[in-house]
Formats: structure tokens, C-alpha cells, sequence
């Protein structure tokens, strides 16, 4: 057994996005979650005989906006591609594609790299009578077309994701950002945003890929990273074991854990690709082009972190997570706007950028790591003026957070919650504070004795007693400065 | 030139469930057209673009205006096998 | 002989027009006699006169037209000739039949068609074959036999079909009428159930080259609904040459010089209707079409390549015939269209589904398709030096039934006139030009994209000189 070796993890997402525009690829019927079975079909979106398809322009634009963000090359000409199978949910025995031309290549979103974006029609929606509701073990089918045409952007990223919470970070970051352009609604649990993985593992350091397969259906967040983290870990048991990864598809079952494979070998299709002959080219214009880059937002999350990294100051993994989640991006920008404000009152203590964002994670940590801040009770004015204040000193760091607790629980002013609890900082103006470390001194000679020798990690205890007769209301560096001073002649 | 089993392994491909008579004749008439036109491939095609579309027409496009859809009893109407509002089939995973 | 019956749709729509002739009358006399046919030329026939009036001033005055039952015409059985079909009633009807019964043309009868527009002999119908008029135990071409056969014999005044690879061109031909097969794109596909998406147009069967002009006139024009088709550059005009003039004609010795292709009767009537061409005024010579040669085996790929895919939507599924529903998903799928689809139909969703496959896709559907860039090639060039190319339509005249039916390749060959101009997507009509052993011989005249109003001149002046009278087989 290899129990030595260690893997390298290479992950590739492939991402279906439904696009929110207001009828489908290849006709005019309108898009309706939720509609009644059958009741948003023609005979194009049914597969009828003699029906033909017709591009939606505004997919179109929805695709090249898309290509932009992404950072790819729009190609100049497109073609639309049959890619043929049989199945229920496929109404013309074969779905309208691209293929070998596509409308975008290359590209880049963070850290990993695009490899292509392509335009497509979604398939129907296949219901199964019996019990669990799944394939498996059920007798009869049904098929509701209305969801059939839907249109869909494909994006595949390079196979540069190294591990299950990378995918997770990734994909978020990507929802973000289709989420900011405003051409669908990337919503997991409706299945506006469907992610497949491709997974493999190979020695570290090792250049060759190893053999892929292939996850799918995994509809939350959560789900992708646990079914490629589960996937990565039976493809180690494998080669541990010398047994070879076999290619194949595979389905993430979330509450057993189980991966189960959905295609056998035999099954594997021959799509036999060739250009939709019912269709013309798609030519992206520059004046296409134009209308799309006009359509982007000001500003997207990739460049967000960018400019939170360089104009800012914050260091690159909370720009990065600041910008790829937004609501804390603009909850964090909120916040730095009201400390402007405060900072021109108060007239001193100009709060950084950087000092701010610490307070982000203490925020968080108390409010649930899914929820958006905006939504709790403490505004940005609040998490603002608290950072102030003890960056002013008027309240010590460890008061601080336990203000923001009661923030959390109540809402409020800070400067209230203070007063109230009577959490003011304790300094060395009024001279208690330098009674206390007498007493601390004191209470613990050998400490002292360290100390002043030069020993500064005895100096903990002696922090600890001002802290505890303070109840924490003292500035911990204060009370060093003033031990320190006692002890250095 | 094309054998029993590739027969079979097209006519799956194109969901066609031949009988014994049908693969071999088949194989047999296919094999014959195929030699005939086996001859295209002798020709010097080096350079040629394939014709993917016949017409000089590109973008030709459709507004994003939602149109009437089919009311659902036109739609079941001719359905095979109506079941919950839908078209029945048997189940895929099915054996 | 029933004088109504002999009247042109032209003259019957002005007779009409002028008050001399009742368009009730006129649809019954036809829709009886369509009613007894004994060529199984149709598939269906109107039960009774339509009862909701007539566009006013609707051009084409109410003179009932034939359609091929390829074209789907809401409320009314398409089946495109199969049994997977069978009783099929569309919910909307294909625009070319919309934009006729607009212009005042209403739906007389379905005709009858090989199964899924494949075949050169209307024998590869679920529904039986449909007879040639000229003699009834031969084949009256294909696929669109039933309106080429209906027309001919005076049960409709004029029909629509459909041409891939000359299926409307070489019926013409067998059963002595005029058959256009217009510019690729001119005429809206939605509607018409696909054979070969990037080579079906729909066209007129007419007695004579006016009717034909006319009734194309309201056939053309771009459709929203089909991605492919166009605007047409201009009116269709009816035509009036008495002459060829200035023509400059090209005979493609690529193909009529074929040894052995074409029967020796067929040949000497083409000689001979190239000679009548000189003598309007018409220059003939040689011209190169080095690749059509190659042009039979690159369409037998594209189109079943093609069709493989159209037919992949006869599933079982949604409608038509389902076979073994009880049985699991693939076995449906399979024993649904063994059963539904005919031999022939099974043989070139075969053929191109083997040519898209995995391994073979570049060796045959790739290297076809530009085989067919060639082609298109080819006529551009020889257009520069002639307005028209010119051949028989086809090789032979109408054969007997079952003659070629065992052997599909010599069936396939039957079309080599025609699937040249039918892969460059050019305009290209057949007029009877006489007959050889008692039967009817067509004459193809090819000219390029959108050239209709001068090739329908120039098949009129040729027409009239040529004298053809088929009133003979008409019922």
C-alpha cells in the first residue's frame, strides 16, 4: 500500500447557466418558472415536424456580456452544432449546440482560467412517478417541455482548480459575477446554476493528468465541494489499492456520501456533431460587441479586488474575499464611507482601511458565515464607529468585541452600548491604571523579576491580573507600555 | 466493407431494432453504396472549406418577445401516452 | 372531355375573374375527380368545397392546388408518406401552404410521396405506390409522385412538392408536366417536415411554364419563422419570350457525356431540343463541371447525414406511432421506428448516421461537404460564360414498377442529373420536351441563384416551340 504518496487533486468545472431572458433560444415562448405542465410549449420547442429554430437575439448579447467578463476572445464568426442522442427530454433527438466554433475562448476569472463559453438550449424536464422521487427504481416517466429551449450559456474552466474548497470559492466568485451582469438569476436551488466537476488526481509534481470523471448534479454549494472532496478520496483508495481509475460519470448522493455511476461504458455516446444546417452563423459585430461591453458594470468583482488590494491597502485574501462575496465587499465599502464621516467629526483617530476589515470577520464569525450583514442588526455606521472609537482608544479591543455581540443581539449605537455597560476604556490619565499594574508587579514578583532580566514572555501574568481587575476594560497594549515602563529601571 | 457488428453498432446508435434479415441485407446494400462513393475520397481536396451553410447569411436573429404558446389540450393531443399534464414514457433507469 | 378541366390555373384564374367560371365549380369538378382517382395519387382528399369565402381580390382566385403530404396543414393528416405518421394532424400549417390559401389557392387534396421525400419512384410509400398516367404499371418518379401524377392527369390543376435531389424535377419529367425546383431558400421551410434541412425547397407542378411562374410568385418570400430564407430580389414576372435570343447555353459533358448513364431515347430527344434551342437563337457548347461527377455520391452522404438527425424527432414520445410502450425506454425507441419507418428510409438514416460517426465523419460527411464546395465552384464558373446549363432532367423515362427495387444504388443513380444544382442550391426546371417510346421526356434548364424570371422566359420560349401536349392522360 502507497500510503506514502501524496496526490495532487486537478479539478475542471463545467457550468450550465440559465439565462434570464424573457423567451427561449430558438422561440418565441415566454420562460416561466413554475408554470403549469406543458402550457409554454410550440411546435419548435416540441420537436414538432416541419418546425424550425430561430437564435434569440438577446441570448446572444446575454453570451458576449459573459465572454467579456470572462476575459475572453468573442469569436468573430459562430455555428450553432447538432449534438445527437435519444432521451425523453430531448425533443428533436438531438439538442442545438456548439461545438468546434464556439462564442468565446480563453478567458480568465481569478485564479483559474476559461477554456470556452458556449450558447446551447436547455432539455425538458423529466418527472418519475414512484416512491423516491429518482430514476432509480421508478416505472413511468413523464416529460414537461416548458423548460425545453430554455436558453443556456456553457462555461468550462481549465482544469486548474487544486482542491474541493477551491471549487466552492470559484464557483461563488463566479455567481457573483453572472450575478452583477444581470443575465440570470444563478440560483443552485432553482437550477438557474448547475456545476458538473471533472476530477482526477495525480503524484504531486507530476505533469501527466490522470483519468478523469466525471460528477454531476450536484446543486449547492456545499454539495459540489463535499461530492469532489468524497470523489477525490475514493480515487486515492483506488490508486492505493493499485487499482485504476476507471472514466466514467458518476452521481454525488449528499446524504449518504455515496457516488454511484449514472452511464455504463457501452453507453457512452457518439454525438456525431455537425453544423445546425437549419441556422446561420453568428457573426459578433463591433457594434455587438460594443453594446455588451457598455451593458457590464462598472465595476466587476475581479476588479474590485483589485482595487480594494491596490487602493485600499487590505491584503489580497480579504480583497479577494471581500470582492468575490459582494455583500461583504459592499457592506465593508458602506462601513468605510460612514468612517470617513466619523473620522472628520471626531477629528482625529482616521480609521484605515485595513483596521476596518478586521472587523469584518469578527462580524461574521457572529452572524453565521452564510448570512449577509447587511441583514443583521448591526449597520455599517455601527461596525464603523466602533472600529473608531477603539482605534481612538476609548474602548479596548477585548470591550470592543463583546460590544459588538450586544450589536448583533440588539442593534444600536456603540457609543450607547458602551456607556450603558459602562465598557469605557480604562487609561493611564486618571492613574488607576498605573495603581493596578503596581499591584500586578506586586502580586507577582518572580515575574517582575523576568521581565526586567529581559524575559518578555513573562510579562502574560502580570497583562493578565491588570485585565482581569479591569474586566478587560484596559487597552492591552497600554497596560504592556506601563509594565514595561515600571520595569526598566 | 461494413460488417454485421457495425451494422448493429449504427443501428443503435440510430435506435433501429433491425431483424437478423435486415442486418445482413443491410450490410450488404450499404457496403455498396459505400464503394461507390468511396470515390470522393480519392479526390485532391487540400484547402477546400466545407460548405457548412449554402446561403450568404449570417445573424439572422429573433427579438426577445414572447409569442403564444400552444394551449396544452393541442399539445397532448396526439400524445402517445398523456400522464400528469405531460407525455409518458417509461422510466430511463428502467430495465 | 370536361372543359373546366382543361382550362390552365392562368386561365382558369381569369376566367374567374372575369365572372365566366365559379370557383365553387371549379374546386368541386376537381375534388370529385380527385375523389375517384385510381392512381392512388393522394392521401387524402377535401370532403366538401370550402365554405368560408375567398380573400377579395385574392390573386389566384380560388383555383385548388394539390399538396404534397409532406407540408403540414393544420387540422389535415401529414404524414410525409409513413406509417410512423400515420394520422398525424399538425397543430399550424407550413407558411408556403398559408401564403397560397391567402392568395385565394385552397387545399384540394394531399398527395401521396415516398416516405419522408426519400426515393426516386413513389414506391417507398406506407400508403402504396402512386401509377404514371402515361401507363399505369410504371413508376410516375419520385418522391413527389402523387402531385406530379395528379397534375398530369387533370385531378388537381397544379401541385406543390418538394425537391432535395430532384424530387420534384424527375416526377416532372416521367409524367410530362413542369417542375421547378427554385433557388435554395426562395420559398420558407417551416412547415415542411425535413428530409435534408440544407437542400429541400418546396416548388410548383404545373402544366405549363406560366402556371408555374404564377404559382411560385406566391410561394416565395422570407419567412421570420425559418432562419434560411430570403428575401427574393424582386416580383416574379409571368413570362413572355418567344425566343432565346442571346442565350448562351452549356451542356455539361461531365455528365450528360456519362457512357451508359443515360437511356439512348432521352438522349435523342435532348439532341433534338437542342437543336430547337439554335434554332430560337440560343448558342449551345460544351461546358466543364469537373467535380459533378462526384456530386451523387456527396449528396447520398449529406443528405441521409442530414436526415438522420430530421427523423432522430420520431421517437415515439410525442406523437405518431408508438410500438412496445410497455417495454423499457431503448426498446421503445427501437421497435417504434423498425416498425414505423420503411426499408428505404431505414437505409439512409443508416447510411448517415455511419457517415457523422465517430472516425468516419471527416472521411465521408466532411469530405462531402466540400466535394459540394467544388460544386458550387463549378457553376459560378460556368456561369460567367453561359446563362444556363442544360441536360435531361433524367436518364431515363419511367421505368417499371419494381424494377429498381432491388437494388437501391441503381435507384440512387437515377438522380445524377439533378443533385448537382440541387447541392449549389441554384434554381433549376424541367419542361416536357417529348416523348421517347410512348413516354414523357423532361429538359433541365439550371441557372444560377435567384435567376428564375429568366430561366421561366427562357423554359416558356422553349415550351411553345416545343409543342408539348399532355391532355391525352389527363382522366
Amino acid at each position: 500500500m502507497n500510503a506514502t504518496v501524496e496526490y495532487e487533486p486537478v479539478i475542471g468545472l463545467e457550468i450550465h447557466v440559465q439565462l434570464s431572458t424573457r423567451t427561449k433560444m430558438f422561440c418565441g415562448c415566454e420562460l416561466s418558472f413554475g408554470a403549469p405542465p406543458n402550457t409554454r410549449t410550440c411546435p419548435t420547442c416540441l420537436g414538432l415536424p416541419g418546425a424550425l429554430p430561430v437564435v434569440n437575439e438577446r441570448a446572444i448579447h446575454f453570451g458576449i456580456m459573459i465572454g467579456l467578463a470572462l476575459e475572453c476572445e468573442i469569436a468573430e464568426r459562430s455555428l450553432f452544432h447538432r449534438k445527437n442522442y435519444f432521451y425523453p427530454d430531448l425533443p428533436k433527438g438531438y439538442q442545438i449546440s456548439q461545438y468546434d466554433v464556439p462564442l468565446c475562448r480563453g478567458g480568465r476569472l481569478g485564479d483559474v482560467r476559461i477554456h470556452r463559453v458556449h450558447l446551447e438550449e436547455d432539455a425538458a424536464k423529466l418527472n418519475h412517478l414512484g416512491a423516491s422521487g429518482r430514476i432509480h427504481g421508478s416505472d413511468r416517466s413523464w416529460v414537461d417541455f416548458n423548460r425545453g429551449g430554455t436558453p443556456l450559456v456553457e462555461i468550462v474552466s481549465e482544469p486548474d482548480i487544486r482542491s474541493s474548497d477551491q471549487a466552492r470559492e470559484w464557483l461563488i466568485l463566479l455567481r457573483t459575477t453572472l450575478r452583477q451582469l444581470g443575465v440570470s438569476d444563478v440560483d443552485m436551488s432553482q437550477g438557474s446554476l448547475r456545476c458538473d466537476a471533472n476530477v482526477s488526481i495525480r503524484p504531486a509534481g507530476a505533469s501527466e493528468l490522470g483519468t478523469k470523471t466525471e460528477l454531476k448534479n450536484m446543486n449547492s454549494f456545499a454539495f459540489v465541494a463535499r461530492g469532489i472532496e468524497a470523489e477525490i478520496e475514493r480515487q486515492k483508495r483506488l490508486l492505493d489499492a493499485g487499482e485504476p481509475v476507471e472514466q466514467e460519470t458518476l452521481h454525488f448522493d449528499p446524504t449518504t456520501g455515496n457516488l454511484t455511476p449514472l452511464r455504463s461504458k457501452e453507453e457512452a455516446h457518439d454525438y456525431r456533431y455537425f453544423p445546425e444546417p437549419d441556422l446561420v452563423p453568428v457573426l459578433a459585430t463591433a457594434e455587438m460587441v460594443s453594446a455588451a461591453r457598455d451593458a457590464l458594470p462598472a465595476e466587476l468583482p475581479a476588479e474590485r479586488a483589485a482595487r480594494f488590494e491596490r487602493e485600499l491597502g487590505l491584503h489580497a485574501d480579504t480583497a479577494r474575499l471581500f470582492a468575490f462575496r459582494a455583500e461583504l465587499g459592499d457592506y465593508f465599502e458602506q462601513a468605510l464611507a460612514a468612517a470617513g464621516g466619523n473620522g472628520a467629526r471626531d477629528g482625529g483617530a482616521e480609521l484605515e482601511p485595513v483596521e476596518l476589515s478586521n472587523w469584518i470577520g469578527p462580524l461574521v464569525e457572529r452572524i453565521g458565515s452564510d448570512a449577509d450583514p447587511a441583514s443583521s442588526n448591526v449597520t455599517p455606521e455601527s461596525l464603523a464607529a466602533l472600529a473608531t472609537m477603539v482605534k481612538a482608544r476609548e474602548v479596548s479591543r477585548d470591550a470592543a468585541r463583546e460590544v459588538l455581540t450586544l450589536l448583533v443581539q440588539e442593534g444600536g449605537d456603540p457609543r450607547t452600548i458602551v456607556e450603558r455597560e459602562g465598557l469605557g476604556a480604562i487609561s493611564d490619565d486618571d492613574g488607576g491604571l498605573g495603581e493596578l499594574v503596581d499591584q500586578a508587579i506586586a502580586a507577582d514578583p518572580d515575574a517582575a523579576e523576568k521581565v526586567r532580566a529581559g524575559n518578555m514572555k513573562a510579562i502574560g501574568p502580570l497583562v493578565g491580573y491588570v485585565m482581569r481587575e479591569t474586566k478587560g476594560r484596559a487597552d492591552g497594549g497600554e497596560i504592556t507600555r506601563l509594565i514595561r515602563e515600571r520595569l526598566s529601571n | 466493407m461494413l460488417d454485421r457488428d457495425q451494422v448493429l453498432h449504427v443501428a443503435r446508435l440510430a435506435r433501429l431494432e433491425l431483424n437478423d434479415e435486415e442486418v445482413d441485407r443491410m450490410a450488404a446494400e450499404l457496403s455498396k453504396v459505400l464503394d461507390h462513393i468511396e470515390a470522393i475520397r480519392e479526390l485532391d481536396l487540400e484547402g477546400v472549406p466545407p460548405t457548412s451553410h449554402v446561403i450568404d447569411v449570417v445573424n439572422v436573429l429573433r427579438a426577445d418577445e414572447p409569442e403564444p404558446s400552444l394551449p396544452r389540450d393541442i399539445v397532448l393531443a396526439q400524445a402517445p401516452e398523456p400522464l400528469n399534464d405531460g407525455f409518458g414514457v417509461p422510466s430511463p433507469g428502467a430495465v | 372531355m370536361n372543359e373546366l378541366i382543361d382550362l390552365t390555373a392562368t386561365q382558369a384564374a381569369e376566367r374567374i375573374r372575369a365572372g365566366d367560371v365559379d370557383a365553387a365549380e371549379l374546386f368541386e369538378a376537381y375534388r370529385e375527380r380527385a375523389a375517384a382517382d385510381e392512381l392512388n395519387a393522394f392521401t387524402w382528399v377535401a370532403p366538401e368545397s370550402p365554405t368560408n369565402g375567398l380573400p377579395a381580390n385574392a390573386p389566384l382566385r380560388g383555383v385548388p392546388v394539390a399538396v404534397k403530404d409532406l407540408f403540414c396543414t393544420e387540422g389535415v393528416p401529414s404524414q410525409a408518406g409513413s406509417k410512423i405518421l400515420e394520422g398525424y394532424r399538425p397543430p399550424y400549417t407550413a407558411t408556403v401552404i398559408a401564403k397560397l390559401s391567402d392568395a385565394g389557392a385552397p387545399l384540394l387534396a394531399k398527395t401521396n410521396q415516398d416516405e419522408f421525400a426519400m426515393g426516386s419512384s413513389n414506391e417507398n410509400s406506407a400508403f402504396g405506390p402512386v401509377l404514371n398516367p402515361w401507363d399505369r404499371t410504371r413508376v410516375p418518379g419520385g418522391s413527389s409522385g402523387g402531385s406530379a401524377a395528379a397534375v398530369a392527369a387533370g385531378l388537381a390543376p397544379w401541385a406543390i412538392g418538394t425537391d432535395t435531389g430532384g424530387s420534384i424535377r424527375q416526377p416532372a419529367a416521367l409524367c410530362g408536366i413542369v417542375g421547378l425546383k427554385p433557388t435554395y431558400g426562395a420559398c420558407s421551410r417551416y412547415g415542411m417536415i425535413a428530409f435534408a434541412s440544407s437542400l429541400d425547397q418546396a416548388g410548383p407542378f404545373t402544366r405549363d411554364v406560366t402556371d408555374a411562374a404564377l404559382l411560385f410568385r406566391h410561394m416565395v418570400g422570407r419567412d421570420r419563422r425559418d432562419s434560411t430564407s430570403l428575401d427574393y430580389p424582386g416580383e416574379i414576372e409571368l413570362p413572355r419570350a418567344e425566343d432565346l435570343k442571346g442565350l448562351r447555353l452549356g451542356v455539361p459533358e461531365d455528365l450528360t457525356g456519362a457512357a451508359g448513364g443515360i437511356e439512348p431515347g432521352v438522349r435523342e430527344n435532348f439532341e433534338a431540343t437542342i437543336k430547337l434551342a439554335e434554332g430560337l437563337g440560343a448558342s449551345i457548347e460544351p461546358c466543364r463541371l469537373p467535380h459533378a461527377p462526384q456530386a451523387l455520391s456527396a449528396y447520398y452522404l449529406i443528405a441521409p447525414a442530414e436526415a438522420s438527425a430530421n427523423l432522430a424527432r420520431f421517437d415515439g414520445v410525442r406523437y405518431g406511432l408508438r410500438v412496445d410502450g410497455d417495454k423499457d425506454l431503448i426498446r421503445m425507441y427501437s421497435r417504434t421506428r423498425e416498425v414505423g419507418f420503411g426499408a428505404e428510409v431505414k437505409r439512409r438514416i443508416m447510411l448517415g448516421t455511419y457517415a457523422l460517426s465517430s472516425g468516419y465523419y471527416d472521411a465521408y460527411y466532411g469530405t462531402a461537404q466540400k466535394v459540394r464546395t467544388k460544386i458550387a465552384e463549378d457553376f459560378r464558373s460556368a456561369f460567367d460564360r453561359f446563362d444556363f446549363i442544360v441536360t435531361p432532367t433524367s436518364p431515363c423515362v419511367a421505368f417499371e414498377l419494381g424494377a429498381k427495387l432491388d437494388d437501391p444504388l441503381a435507384m440512387y443513380l437515377n438522380d445524377f442529373l439533378a443533385v448537382p444544382m440541387s447541392l449549389a442550391g441554384i434554381a433549376a426546371i424541367s419542361i416536357p420536351s417529348g416523348l421517347s417510346d410512348g413516354l414523357p421526356v423532361g429538359f433541365q434548364l439550371a441557372g444560377p441563384a435567384f435567376s428564375e424570371n429568366r430561366l421561366l422566359d427562357a423554359a416558356h420560349a422553349l415550351e411553345r416551340a416545343i409543342g408539348f401536349d399532355g391532355s391525352r392522360v389527363r382522366v
